[in-house]
């Protein structure tokens, strides 16, 4: 730092320092909002400029705070941001009274400095809502996909909902896992409640099918709807010996039949279920 | 954009498993889920296989990637075997001029997220792959 | 080298894979479980693969290759334990290791080949 940067600079922290009550107060008029708010950041950022090392912690650390907490009351990242900004205007009219060329100068620089600052709120703002959106995804993700237990040896996964790859990859993930956990050597994937299925959804569910008889057991697929089941010849998908059912009784039906237990509806009136040994 | 990178031989069998092993303990490093990381590994074993049976030998190097919030892990394979003469028909599922399945390049491909292969006619072999952290 | 332990119950011949295996390794084992098979007359082979963390189309060749050997001397086999991101990972790999059968872990393993015995062939 040049020693005539340096009285420039030397410059504006004056002025922030002789008329603070000015300027904070045109600040807080044009900003539109409470003092209380600009007061703490003002004087940090009076200090740090002050301070020959130029430390600026303090005043992010502020203002990450104010930026949080706007955000928290349904201001828009503009609005923070144009609230820091403010601090411009009020700043140039002490210096234009001041008149000083060094000041003027001065002048300059601190407005970079603030727009650094404006820029870091909007930074801030979207880091937090990153972190919301992908804590929901996952949230999602978790809360979307139960494997249920049907019978003794018969798991279940309803899906319900709109698929996307990155999910239907965690259905079969936790799908397979169930079978490796319980034993279950059958598996219904129900998409009953799955208003549409597009080519790499089919895909997706085909390979859990395909790696499901790879680990030894099997997976029908059932409550597959007109409008799905016409999509999916359209786009040529080829399901191959991959077994599907009506609705989930059917499915549930074909596993018990195949896991070697007897369903018998005598007279219509109940349904009793016997498993055999096998 | 890059990490620390590794750089491992290729020569004989003993080298492909020391391979794995290595990619297998830096995918954990970089948070790969464990499917991701089995797929890797395996896309990790059929391209040092690659380098050793069609070219007779070469180098893995095996580094972090970052892409803002994301990590990954970049894999090279380099040989300076035969090269290949028709790219196209490598990467078909099934073609293979070895004892192999023809599975090993379009098959890794299938195992990540970004797959580049450069090779000419006695000019040797580089595949390229990524693997992203989702 | 290291070559894997081939255990006999009964008439059944189980392989436990319990280490990340050399190519080496797989070729002698392929060759150790015909001369087994053939020695012992067994009828039926397990290979156990809990503990394998990859297959890539090498092992999955040698899956096949005793499936399909051991088929014409007689045994059938059976791969149990098979992980679900393994699983996956072949889907993806494209390797379907036809031919082999499949049971989630090693009793499930021996029900299905005692079932297969017991239907007539």
């Amino acid at each position: 730092m040049t020693a005539h940067a340096d009285a420039t600079r030397r410059r504006v922290h004056d002025l922030l320092r002789a008329e603070e009550e000015r300027i904070l107060q045109r600040w807080t008029d044009l900003a539109k909002t409470s003092a209380e708010e600009l007061r703490d950041l003002y004087r940090a950022l009076r200090l740090a400029l002050g301070d020959e090392r130029d430390d600026l912690a303090d005043v992010r650390g502020l203002l990450a705070e104010l930026s949080r907490e706007r955000a928290r009351q349904g201001h828009t990242p503009s609005d923070t941001a144009r609230v820091v900004f403010c601090l411009k205007e009020a700043v140039h009219e002490a210096v234009a009274s001041d008149g000083s060329a060094e000041a003027l100068k001065g002048f300059i620089w601190f407005s970079r400095l603030i727009d650094d600052l404006g820029l870091y709120t909007f930074e801030v703002y979207a880091t937090a809502r990153e972190k919301i959106i992908l804590d929901q995804a996952e949230q999602l993700l978790e809360l979307s996909t139960p494997v249920v237990k049907l019978w003794e040896g018969i798991v279940a996964v309803p899906l319900i909902g709109t698929l996307d790859s990155a999910r239907t990859q965690v259905v079969m993930e936790k799908l397979l896992q169930t079978l490796v956990e319980t034993g279950a050597e059958h598996a219904v994937i129900d998409i009953t409640g799955v208003p549409a299925v597009d080519t790499q959804v089919a895909q997706h569910l085909l390979k859990t099918v395909v790696a499901a008889r790879l680990m030894g057991a099997e997976c029908v697929i059932s409550g597959i709807r007109p409008q799905i089941a016409h999509t999916i010849v359209t786009l040529g998908i080829e399901f191959g010996d991959i077994i599907t059912k009506a609705s989930l009784a059917d499915a549930l039906a074909y596993a018990l039949s195949r896991s070697g237990a007897e369903i018998s509806t005598p007279r219509r009136t109940r349904i009793a279920v016997r498993t055999e040994e096998v | 954009m890059s990490g620390d990178g590794h750089l491992l031989p290729i020569a004989s069998n003993a080298d492909v498993v020391a391979v794995r092993r290595q990619v297998r303990a830096l995918a954990v490093d970089v948070g790969l889920s464990l499917v991701d990381q089995t797929k890797v590994v395996t896309a990790a074993s059929e391209l040092a296989r690659n380098a050793l049976v069609y070219a007779g030998g070469g180098r893995a190097s095996i580094e972090i990637v970052e892409n803002g919030v994301r990590k990954g892990l970049r894999l090279s394979f380099i040989d300076e075997g035969p090269g290949i003469p028709d790219l196209a028909l490598a990467l078909t599922d099934g073609w293979t001029t070895g004892s192999g399945l023809g599975l090993g390049l379009g098959g890794s491909r299938r195992l990540v997220d970004e797959f580049d292969l450069i090779s000419a006619p006695g000019k040797g072999t580089t595949v390229t792959v990524t693997k992203w952290a989702r | 080298m290291e070559r894997v332990p081939i255990l006999k119950l009964g008439d059944i011949l189980i392989i436990s894979i319990q280490v990340d295996l050399e190519d080496q390794s797989v070729l002698a084992l392929q060759e150790d479980l015909a001369d087994k098979v053939v020695s012992t007359g067994a009828r039926g082979v397990i290979i156990d693969i809990t503990a394998v963390e990859i297959v890539d189309s090498f092992i999955g060749r040698m899956l096949a290759t005793i499936a399909a050997t051991s088929r014409m001397l007689d045994a059938e086999t059976v791969v149990v334990g098979m992980r679900p991101a393994v699983a996956i990972t072949l889907v993806e790999l494209g390797l379907s290791l036809g031919g082999v059968r499949t049971a989630l872990n090693l009793e499930k393993g021996v029900a299905l080949l005692d079932h297969t015995r017991s239907a007539p062939r």
